[in-house]
């Protein structure tokens, strides 16, 4: 289920500290489980998290097994300039998840 | 409810008269055994140490500057809420490049690792892990000088009652 | 001596007797009361609840016609915000046509073979509970009210009220035996709640993912090693109705998140 749920503000002042959430459905499968045959259930996680705004990369996330399923991050950025908020996820398939959000800056 | 009759725990070694020997038997249970064994499943205690070797290039951190907010008893280790907070004016030429969280008794020691700008504002990052039982956890931040703090907590984990097994 | 042990036992048993008499109206508590602060606090934020996820899928499929065409929920229900509102707080409840006493997700398959005409889902699938989430969210903040003098409802707490009491599995529990005589207190290091279906279908961190009433109390007999009915299974539909019954009047959190 390519889902997400974003917290980014609607709007915000020039230079004002912003936090940034961001949660994906992921089953991040860790790859130490197994079937009831005994099979183990191969890996598959989120393994980069990236946050684009105002021209490059704000943030970025390596991830490993012992992040919890359907993954939320925070962090925080400083409000430059208004346009819009990348969020790119990319898991062991090569799958990529992208989320994008537009932020207000005001001055 | 099994019945009276039934044996206890599957079925007593044959005997040597039985043209299986007993040695045969053991070598392959301890074979079979050794097959269950792997992948494993749990982390050695050197694993953190040496995942935070690896990470700091073998140099000791210095303690503070980073630190582990986390409840320390949480009610399900399959989603432990966590914040690492890192001290720094996040400024171009004073502020935090990389936060590291590690973990001591998951299969795996590496939890995430976080990179910082001097756009970040803060060095705050939030998210939620998997804890597959009571340990400690450790973060470590490098800063833009190259220096590196460290924080350690543990974590009491508790398991859910009536599940799917 | 003898004598002793006997009025201790007979005093034992009196208590037995008296406590298996349900949980005093004033003194029920959701397990959202009874959940560490920073699960109570996931559960609240609708940005980082986990089951609003299914809750957006379930708009989303709400919205969509199925895959033969036909017509979607909405195009019977409209916007489901005013249409549904209160609905998910009256099930488990009777069909008129058919005469069947259903539960919600009964009633979301009902809809899609009878008026959609389109292929079945399973019990606990992606999309039924993606709906189901997504309908039960319309009913938050309200009271569970189901229609309890209706006759078939009458007669499915009766038999709900029967199985609650009933010994299961090898512990040879009944669902009393927690959840009425002993919630607040410890099972290992979980606190037993008083098992109210005030959230469903939840998202429980212990499956990583959302599930209904149902899964819950499989998971339940699990526990007692019992064989647990199949999904869909009339006692499932028995045990909601005297479940709602029982919690009548507490206030509907769906989609909660519990341990």
């Amino acid at each position: 289920m390519a889902g997400t749920l974003i917290d980014v503000p609607k709007t915000a002042k020039r230079g004002e500290i912003i936090r940034l959430r961001a949660l994906v459905a992921h089953p991040m499968e860790t790859g130490y489980r197994r079937e009831i045959t005994g099979a183990v259930i191969p890996r598959l996680i989120i393994h980069t998290f990236t946050c684009d705004y105002d021209g490059e990369e704000i943030f970025r996330a390596e991830l490993f097994p012992a992040m919890a399923a359907n993954p939320m991050i925070a962090f925080t950025t400083i409000a430059t300039k208004s346009g819009p908020v990348t969020f790119r996820w990319i898991d062991d398939a090569g799958a990529i998840i992208t989320e994008k959000v537009m932020l207000n800056v005001t001055e | 409810m099994s019945s009276p009759s039934s044996k206890p725990c599957g079925n007593p070694l044959p005997k040597a008269s039985d043209g299986v020997s007993r040695r045969a038997v053991l070598l392959t249970l301890a074979g079979g055994t050794a097959a269950l064994l792997a992948p494993p499943i749990h982390a050695e205690p050197d694993d953190m140490a040496k995942a935070i070797h690896e990470f700091t290039g073998g140099i000791s951190p210095q303690k503070g500057r980073i630190k582990i907010d986390v409840a320390p008893l949480v009610e399900n280790g399959n989603s432990v809420a966590i914040a690492v907070i890192g001290e720094s004016p996040m400024r171009a030429e004073d502020h935090i490049r990389t936060i590291a969280l590690f973990n001591e008794k998951n299969p795996q020691p590496q939890v995430a690792r976080f990179h910082l700008t001097p756009r970040s504002g803060t060095a705050r990052v939030e998210t939620r892990i998997r804890l597959a039982t009571s340990q400690h956890l450790v973060a470590i931040a490098r800063m833009s000088d190259g220096s590196l703090w460290s924080d350690e907590v543990e974590v009491i984990v508790t398991i859910a009652a009536c599940t799917e097994e | 001596m003898i004598r002793l042990l006997l009025a201790f036992f007979a005093l034992l048993f009196a208590g037995f007797l008296a406590l298996a008499e349900g949980i005093a109206p004033e003194k029920r508590q959701s397990g959202f009361d009874m959940m560490s602060a920073e699960t109570q606090s996931l559960q609240k934020d609708d940005l980082a609840n986990p089951a609003m996820l299914w809750v957006k899928e379930g708009e989303r499929l709400w919205n969509s016609a199925p895959e033969n065409g036909e017509r979607a929920c909405a195009a019977c229900h409209g916007d489901a915000r005013s249409t549904m509102n209160g609905v998910a707080a009256r099930y488990p409840a009777v069909d008129r046509p058919s005469g069947h006493l259903l539960d919600l997700d009964g009633r979301i398959l009902q809809c899609r073979s009878e008026h959609q005409k389109a292929a079945p889902w399973a019990r606990e699938s992606r999309p039924l509970l993606a709906l189901s989430a997504f309908i039960g969210l319309q009913s938050r903040g309200e009271m569970i009210a189901i229609d309890e003098k209706e006759t078939k409802a009458r007669a499915a707490i009766k038999r709900g009220r029967d199985l609650f009491s009933r010994r299961f599995g090898q512990l040879d529990l009944a669902c009393v035996h927690c959840h009425d005589d002993n919630w607040g207190r410890k099972l290992g290091s979980a606190t037993i709640p008083q098992g109210h279906p005030t959230a469903y279908p939840i998202y429980r961190l212990e499956w990583q993912g959302l599930g209904s009433l149902q899964r819950r109390m499989r998971n339940c007999m699990t526990g007692v090693r019992a064989e647990p009915f199949p999904y869909g299974a009339q006692e499932w539909i028995d045990l909601e109705a005297f479940l709602k019954a029982r919690a009548a009047g507490m206030v509907i959190e769906t989609p909660g998140i519990r341990p």
